[in-house]
């Protein structure tokens, strides 16, 4: 392996445990904090929806943190609020972004760091931040909001009157928010910065690996979405602080008070800002997802990438159709339907490059020789729960459907699959691929794939039987429906979601036991276990500070050269020098 | 006499290296700024840097920008209020400054280091100055009985000169910096600094122009 010198540019590692592990401006260290953030709210996401599973089967449990042991109709909604918005913005959009982007996009473009550290580190501090304030929400007079991750204005902007938690549990919930953009912000312009300039030699857009991919075209995402929630968290603000009208409408009346402090705002308003970074944030979550899925199953089924070029151009014009359909979000809340017609069409072109991505996943597995690790399961896990999500979406994106699966199971389904489930799929297969290079030792593969089958079957078996739900008309962020009679045939599904769901979050305990089990007393890993190609198997696992010891190799061929005929092993690490390529390696 | 280069200012050719050109590795690397602890980078990737954030700028405030045309297109209780004449002074000093902020820049580039700081300094007191002076255009307002929840348009007009004036005081704080750090031992240049300050200013004075006319013709 050729490398070249930095030139003494290479920094030097820090010697006290604050600036080590607590304040570090290593992107490695920062990676795993932001991993870490985000397992310590997936389980604390995961205890929410737990709870409110119990709720929906056995409304009369006691519950510890209620007052009298009942779940309130209001609580309830309170839970819905804190799952989705802790899910959503500090796991799905944390982990594979924040998390292994840090930790990896360095090292895999050959860069000693982040172009700047201080501000990864910012980002990183302003994450945990905004995570104190969006929890410190349950804690408020009043307890957690109740208006949903969406915060639907008047709801969200009228303040204690709307609902306990419509006070300052709301407060924290939308400045919560606002710190999280402005980390994402950071990352973003970190992330984009990077990429684009600190590329190692011959490592040209057309070698990088489809994660690195991924994460730039997540992060050009993240830098047009998060202005836009910023902005519209700070109009929310004002309506609910300084009195000013941008979203609360005239002649409201709640709970026979009537609103007359605020007129002619437009909640569409906010619907229209919110979606217009929500949906972005969707692609946020997923397409770094898609970047290790291809990385993986290229790897163990020992084949290229299959149409390199088609899977980051269908990755870009996803990206950029994610900037074209926010309104499909809105058929029912009063759209002219020839903007709805337009939005439909916009959504349902999402499809092409869906399917392109789908086809050449399938074209990369076809003929080759897969190897079952836990990593290749959860990638294969990935491309079943991405198809499954998308076919739903296309339902969806028709208004005359959506009028009536608006606000049903349907789609609590639909996107739990694609955007909650597919995504985390993603994360796992990144944590058994990249866990030898992070923490030296190999997670235990047996554990691993009994994790994987529990997971795999568990999450169909919640979310499936949610599309039945919803076409049998079941709404959703509903407590209680023991008032409507149509709905009592479906009280069994619901037990049956409720007990599969207990069962796959107990599975999550076997993931959680491996990860700290392997950290300490795993099998001690190779530099390059997977016999993979990119860069960060060149160097020791775990790495050290500086990554390349100051000693940055070139690269000298495309990022997924397995099986190439005339090679002495059947992959060719990308720095490899093109003489040694016919002798043993 | 002519002032001289600061010595600690190091010309760097941006970006021959990095950046995943051709396919064999030539020797030596990096422009070498080593005292700051950390890896050195190009400086083109600064000019990246800068870019991107005007970009994430630029989404924050086209977003409040079509919340004011939607506002103001589905409200039926917008009503238009005489803007305060001092704004047309704010501006002409805004525009004063990105002028002077472009003759203090290409002393630095020629090297002379005092009428660099003499204009910078100028162009950071013209700063504070618009700043003040969108103060007393609030309290014109203020004096009228126009407050910030009177109405949506004035609600927009106080929300959008405050951000403005936020993203302009971080301005200002930008060019402290560039002005009062010491540069033996960053990795940034201060050359690279003082252009990246300017590009920032010259878009704020731009973003001003803009808001200024939203504000005027949609009133």
């Amino acid at each position: 392996m050729v490398t070249h010198d930095t030139g003494g540019g290479h920094h030097h590692p820090p010697t006290g445990f604050i600036r080590k592990y607590v304040f570090s401006l290593d992107h490695k260290v920062i990676g795993i904090q932001y991993y870490f953030l985000a397992l310590f709210s997936v389980f604390l996401g995961m205890a929410l929806s737990l709870l409110m599973r119990i709720h929906l089967v056995w409304p009369n449990a006691k519950l510890p943190f209620a007052p009298g042991g009942q779940m309130t109709p209001e609580q309830y909604l309170a839970l819905v609020t804190m799952h989705g918005s802790i899910m959503v913005f500090m796991v799905l959009t944390t982990a594979p972004q924040s998390g292994f982007g840090n930790y990896i996009l360095p090292i895999q473009i050959g860069a000693e760091d982040m172009a700047f550290p201080v501000l990864n580190m910012l980002s990183f501090w302003t994450t945990f931040v905004s995570l104190v304030v969006l929890v410190s929400a349950f804690f408020m007079v009043g307890g957690a909001p109740i208006s949903g991750w969406t915060a639907y204005p008047p709801l969200s902007a009228l303040g204690q009157i709307t609902g306990p938690g419509e006070g300052a549990g709301q407060t924290m919930w939308v400045i919560g928010l606002a710190i999280f953009c402005a980390a994402s912000l950071m990352g973003a312009l970190n992330f984009i910065t990077t990429t684009l300039d600190l590329r190692t030699k011959g490592m040209t857009l057309g070698r990088m690996p489809l994660t690195i991919w991924a994460w730039l075209i997540t992060a050009i995402l993240g830098l047009l979405a998060f202005g836009v929630l910023l902005a519209a968290c700070i109009l929310l603000l004002l309506d609910r602080m300084a009195g000013t009208s941008f979203f609360i409408p005239g002649g409201l009346v709640v709970t026979d008070t009537p609103i007359t402090w605020h007129k002619g705002g437009s909640p569409l308003l906010w619907q229209h800002l919110f979606w217009f970074f929500g949906h972005p944030e969707v692609y946020i979550a997923i397409l770094p997802g898609m970047g290790v899925a291809s990385h993986v199953l290229s790897t163990f089924a020992r084949k290229p990438v299959f149409g390199y070029r088609a899977m980051v151009a269908a990755m870009s014009a996803i990206g950029f159709l994610g900037f074209c359909v926010w309104g499909h979000h809105m058929f029912i809340s009063g759209m002219s339907p020839y903007s709805a017609f337009a939005f439909s069409i916009m959504t349902m072109t999402i499809g092409v490059p869906s399917a392109i991505k789908t086809f050449n996943w399938l074209g990369t597995l076809w003929g080759g020789k897969i190897q079952f690790t836990t990593a290749m399961l959860f990638a294969l896990g990935f491309v079943s729960l991405f198809v499954t999500g998308g076919l739903s979406g296309l339902f969806l994106a028709q208004p005359s459907l959506d009028l009536y699966l608006h606000d049903t199971y349907f789609v609590v389904a639909h996107f739990h699959l694609i955007m909650g489930v597919a995504a985390i799929f993603g994360i796992f297969s990144a944590t058994y691929f990249w866990f030898p290079k992070m923490f030296g030792r190999m997670m235990n593969e047996p554990i691993g794939k009994a994790h994987f089958w529990l997971t795999f079957i568990g999450v169909y078996c919640i979310f499936m039987p949610m599309h039945f739900l919803g076409l049998a008309g079941h709404p959703r962020r509903y407590s209680d429906t023991s008032g409507a009679n149509f709905l009592a045939p479906l009280h069994s599904v619901h037990y049956f979601i409720t007990i599969a769901a207990m069962i796959t979050i107990t599975a999550q305990l076997i993931f959680l036991f491996n990860l700290f089990y392997s950290m300490f007393a795993g099998e001690k890993a190779t530099d390059n276990p997977w016999h993979a190609t990119t860069l960060e198997w060149a160097i020791p696992s775990p790495p050290p500070f500086d990554n390349f010891a100051g000693h940055v190799p070139s690269v000298y061929r495309g990022a997924y050269e397995f099986s190439v005929p005339g090679a002495t092993e059947d992959y060719i690490p990308q720095h490899l020098v093109p003489e040694k390529v016919g002798k043993a390696y | 006499m002519p002032e001289t280069l600061t010595p600690d200012i190091e010309i760097i050719e941006p970006g021959h290296v990095h950046g995943g050109g051709g396919d064999v590795p030539a020797g030596g690397d990096d422009d070498g700024d080593s005292g700051s602890g950390l890896p050195g980078i190009p400086q083109r990737a600064y000019f990246t840097a800068i870019q991107l954030a005007l970009v994430g700028i630029v989404m924050f405030f086209m977003a409040l920008t079509s919340s004011f045309l939607v506002r103001k297109g589905l409200g039926d209780d917008w009503v238009a209020f005489g803007l305060p004449r001092v704004l047309w002074l704010n501006t002409l000093v805004l525009l004063g400054s990105s002028v002077t902020i472009e003759v203090a820049r290409r002393h630095l580039h020629e090297g002379f280091a005092a009428a660099f700081r003499r204009w910078w300094g100028f162009t950071s007191a013209l700063g504070v100055l618009f700043v003040a002076g969108q103060l007393v255009a609030w309290r014109d307002l203020a004096a009228q009985g126009v407050f910030l929840a009177t109405n949506p348009s004035s609600s927009f007009f106080y929300l959008l000169t405050a951000l403005h004036g936020l993203h302009l005081l971080g301005g200002i704080l930008a060019l402290s910096y560039v002005a009062f750090r010491r540069w033996q031992r960053s990795r940034i240049t201060q050359v690279t600094a003082a252009d990246l300050a300017s590009i920032y200013w010259h878009f704020m004075d731009g973003l001003w122009l803009f808001l200024f006319a939203l504000l005027y013709l949609g009133r």
